[in-house]
């Protein structure tokens, strides 16, 4: 594996299967990235920094190494916390909801897909998750870290920068609302056509 | 055996395994994702495949045991079941997963006992393929070979 020249961004990973797991594992450090695997969504908030009734992580905690986590991606059905659940908490975090969430099922229902991209998911993938999809992923951190600078640039300037970031966010919504729309039936389509491809 | 006969077998034994459709494409996804520094991934995942399957025709056998059948519970083990096997690239079984998840939505005792016993059969049959391709695949790394990508 070549040793990538760009920063290693580091992905927590959700499942309760351990299968699925050891493979969501694979296919990320194939790709270059770091890798944490949780069995729970209870435990990816721990994880996070955050206690299950927290909203925010508290300012000093010198238990908890600071593992800085780029994305989240998450299986949907799990016991007791589901995918859907975690990535509620971590929208309404006020520390972490600028980390993006990427949901992860074996099943392909439109209103469950719907309902995760509506509450801030990112991207919805299929299972069993391939090779390509991970590609999809860099680009999400990638936004989520220019959104960063950018209102760092803003905080250092005399703009009104509440003002923009937040008409910043409603723009954003509304365009990847649109968009995950026709992003979703492109990847439906992808997705039903691509177990008939050869790759080698 | 000596590496070049032992890749020779191994090809045409997948061949026919994937010509039937015990496996399929997903399978040579793991494969790629096989290396140096990962040398026996397909065999530990594909060990998992087969300790999670055990477990869970074990719950769908006790389920259907019941004198009250508990469809939706019946079919949440299905749905695991589909997954892992689709993870694998178990088609066959896959399928009858699918049929399985009609019968459990149809709420039809007698159609869930018939896709149990056919689960079962498939599931042995591809234990035994892949067991297989296991002990193939360890022997010929064992000889200093890589293990041939299959098509499907």
């Amino acid at each position: 594996m070549a040793v990538d020249a760009e920063a290693q961004f580091h992905v927590l990973a959700v499942d309760d299967s351990l299968m699925d797991r050891k493979l969501i594992e694979r296919l990320l450090k194939t790709s270059s990235f770091q890798v944490t695997t949780v069995d729970s969504g209870s435990k990816a908030l721990e994880v996070l920094g955050l206690k299950e009734d927290q909203t925010s992580t508290p300012a000093l905690s010198p238990e908890h190494n600071e593992i800085e986590v780029n994305l989240v991606i998450t299986d949907y059905c799990m016991p007791g916390m589901t995918g859907y659940d975690l990535l509620k908490k971590i929208k309404e975090s006020s520390s972490l909801k600028d980390i993006p969430v990427v949901i992860m099922s074996s099943e392909n229902v439109p209103s469950r897909i719907n309902r995760c991209l509506e509450e801030g998911a990112e991207e919805f993938f299929l299972k069993p998750v391939q090779l390509s999809d991970m590609r999809r992923l860099r680009p999400h951190i990638l936004k989520g870290k220019h959104k960063e600078q950018q209102l760092h640039q803003e905080e250092n300037s005399n703009t009104n920068h509440i003002i923009i970031s937040s008409s910043n966010n409603n723009n954003m919504s509304n365009k990847r609302k649109a968009m995950d729309e026709e992003v979703l039936s492109e990847r439906t389509r992808l997705r039903f056509s691509s177990s008939s491809l050869n790759v080698i | 055996m000596e590496l070049h006969k032992l890749r020779r077998v191994y090809i045409e034994f997948a061949e026919i395994v994937f010509r039937d459709g015990f496996l399929d494409n997903q399978y040579t996804q793991l494969q790629q994702l096989q290396d140096e520094s990962e040398p026996k991934f397909v065999l530990q995942v594909g060990t998992l495949f087969l300790e999670d399957s055990e477990k869970l025709l074990n719950e769908l056998r006790s389920i259907l045991d019941q004198q009250d059948v508990d469809f939706e519970k019946l079919d949440a083990f299905v749905r695991k079941l589909t997954g892992s096997s689709a993870s694998i690239g178990a088609k066959r079984v896959k399928d009858v997963c699918m049929t399985f998840h009609d019968c459990c939505k149809k709420g039809s005792k007698e159609g869930c006992r018939k896709c149990l016993q056919q689960l079962a059969a498939e599931y042995r049959l591809v234990k035994r393929k892949l067991e297989t391709l296991f002990k193939l695949e360890t022997q010929i790394l064992a000889a200093g070979g890589s293990v041939p990508l299959l098509s499907q």
